[in-house]
């Protein structure tokens, strides 16, 4: 199944529903069909192989990622927030290209060879256009590459993730029903065009009929004052996001958000207490966690409503840890946790998720398919419940190993911000003569709030072992995160070992 | 016909179309208004029509199976002619709704 398919049906199936665009400037299924068919037939004339997108979020998101489709040509867009000299070298590797740009960017990117730059306006503009001939509406080869995602690169080179219109395609299919959102839903997109779920949220809701209502970048304020006026029913946010959120919601203004139904949460750890505000304050809400990867085509594993709701109000301390699950893999795709040779391990011993689905792609860019025997190696640590509920411990490149023990970051994470006076906490293996490496942590304080290093070391101490106290923590006013709220594991452990680590041991 | 996943057909009879999802590796006679469907490419023969009792119709967007779990078929283009294996009409697959996590 090719991804053009999907955007035909909706368009001849739900011609008249608004497809993407405000309450004021609606622009339906049927206008979101031609105007990527005029796109189509556009970007089939450009030059190049691929179809670049450097850009905030707006109506040109998903008119450039079915024009793509239709014009048989891959669709690579790209993260804005990269420094120039990033952007030049990962734009230079998918020349020959036509890149469609936003403001400002043309500037930054000066002259490349092999490079045709649109900006986003000539890009509308063709797609309103009456005079512009119309692609084929079935595209062509459901093996052909719909998507190069360039990772986020927390670990090094960014590397593409290739995502095919079968992954896709069978994605949508097996987790949505078409046109099965009821006439009055809203999605609003806040995560940036270049992640997995600003792109699987223009599939879903187009082939579920629901009206996508972007924000051009996420902002706290503007996301609320948005869902309020815009009367949004549907959100994807990221942890980060949502305390924000809260924030706004709860300390600025106390006005509630009515019209919301489902907050679906994913691409990190989801602190207990966030999910657990979240609840309180907006009641009404369901909560969905979603886990998947890039190399997925999104989710694979779902925590619903139903679920949410019995964690929280479980005295069952099993079933109230589901709230740190990621819930149950979807029923088309398996998951299995295995050992480091790849022995499968049993229930409730952590390991590493692998997982095996027509919507897993698990293939990067030049270096062949990565899910050659099935199962894409996810490089998350896991374990799986008695109940079916998967745990994400991280990544297993994130492991410390102190003395030939495996420890995992995220187990000491989770102890330290149970701390009242910690709000956030990251906690990396730094060189160490002795050990190899050193569990050492950096805490964010709640604001007004006090803990001396060795307080919180004692806390930590009598809640695990020895072994996996920190050594040394720092107090610090900030982590550094990605914008899609992804801990820089690389930069903290060269910041931390630059405080901790006399210039020996490094 | 031997059928593959992606496989794309069309009703002989009325606009039906449909995509292959999933089917078995041996032969089936996949059948619209209770006529062989064709490639999606081929020509349609002149004035044939729905055989009674194949002319309930197909949805878009519906998914249709033939209840062992074998054949699954995605109702691209609707019409009012019925999906059949041989004699026997397809089901409508119920999907249990899954919430929407993006």
């Amino acid at each position: 199944m090719h991804l053009a398919m999907l955007l035909q049906m909706a368009a001849d199936g739900m011609s008249d529903r608004v497809a993407v665009g405000t309450l004021a400037a609606p622009m339906t299924m049927a206008e979101l069909g031609e105007g990527s068919m005029r796109v189509g037939s556009f970007l089939a004339a450009q030059r190049g192989d691929r179809v670049g997108l450097i850009d905030l979020n707006s109506e040109a998101i998903p008119l450039t990622l079915f024009g793509a489709a239709l014009a048989g040509k891959p669709f690579v867009p790209l993260n804005y927030r990269l420094t120039d000299d990033q952007l030049r070298s990962i734009v230079a590797r998918i020349a020959p290209a036509t890149i469609v740009v936003g403001e400002g960017i043309a500037a930054r990117l000066g002259d490349l060879e092999d490079i045709v730059v649109v900006t986003r306006q000539e890009l509308l503009a063709v797609a309103r256009d009456a005079g512009q001939p119309l692609a084929d509406p079935y595209g062509g080869d459901p093996e052909s590459i719909a998507v190069l995602l360039y990772t986020s690169g927390t670990t090094g080179e960014p590397k593409a993730a290739v995502l095919r219109h079968r992954n896709l395609a069978s994605y949508i299919l097996s987790t949505v029903e078409f046109a099965g959102a009821a006439p009055d839903e809203a999605a609003l997109v806040s995560v940036p065009p270049y992640h997995i779920a600003g792109l699987s949220a223009v599939l879903s809701s187009t082939y579920a009929g629901r009206r996508i209502v972007y924000a051009e970048t996420f902002e706290p304020a503007s996301w609320v004052s948005l869902v309020r006026s815009e009367r949004v029913t549907h959100a994807m946010v990221v942890p980060t996001m949502l305390n924000r959120i809260l924030d706004v919601v709860d300390v600025v203004d106390h006005g509630g958000l009515p019209s919301l139904r489902i907050v679906s949460y994913g691409g990190g750890p989801m602190p207990a207490e966030v999910i657990g505000r979240a609840m309180e304050l907006l009641t009404g809400v369901d909560f969905v966690n979603a886990y998947g990867l890039t190399e997925t085509s999104s989710t694979i594993a779902l925590l619903g409503p139903e679920d949410h709701r019995e964690a929280f109000a479980s005295g069952d301390s099993a079933v109230r840890a589901r709230l740190g699950s990621v819930g149950r893999p979807l029923p088309t795709v398996t998951v299995t946790i295995r050992g480091p040779g790849g022995e499968p391990l049993p229930t409730g011993q952590r390991g590493e998720i692998w997982v095996q689905g027509e919507q897993v792609s698990g293939e990067y860019l030049g270096a062949g398919a990565g899910a050659a025997d099935g199962w894409f190696h996810t490089r998350d640590a896991g374990h799986l419940d008695q109940a079916g509920f998967l745990y994400v411990h991280g990544r297993l490149d994130d492991v410390i190993v102190r003395g030939g023990e495996n420890l995992s970051p995220g187990e000491i994470e989770a102890v330290l911000v149970e701390h009242p006076a910690v709000l956030a906490a990251a906690v990396v293996g730094v060189p160490d003569t002795e050990w190899g490496e050193k569990v050492v942590a950096a805490v964010i304080l709640a604001d007004g709030a006090h803990a001396s290093e060795d307080e919180l070391r004692n806390f930590v101490r009598a809640r695990l072992r020895s072994t996996k106290t920190p050594e040394r923590i720092q107090v610090r006013a900030e982590l550094p995160f990605n914008e899609t709220g992804k801990l820089l594991r690389r930069v903290l452990r060269e910041e931390l070992a630059a405080a901790f680590v006399s210039p020996i041991a490094s | 016909m031997d059928l593959k996943p992606g496989v794309r057909l069309r009703s002989p009879v009325c606009e039906v179309e449909a995509i292959v999802i999933k089917a078995p590796p041996t032969s089936i006679d996949l059948r619209c208004g209770g006529h062989p469907m064709l490639a999606i490419d081929a020509t349609p023969p002149a004035a044939s029509t729905a055989e009674p009792g194949f002319d309930g119709g197909s949805a878009l967007g519906k998914r249709y199976t033939d209840g062992e779990g074998t054949l699954e078929v995605l109702c691209t283009k609707p019409g009012p002619s019925s999906l059949s294996v041989g004699d026997k009409l397809l089901q409508i697959k119920e999907a249990k709704p899954l919430p929407s996590s993006d």
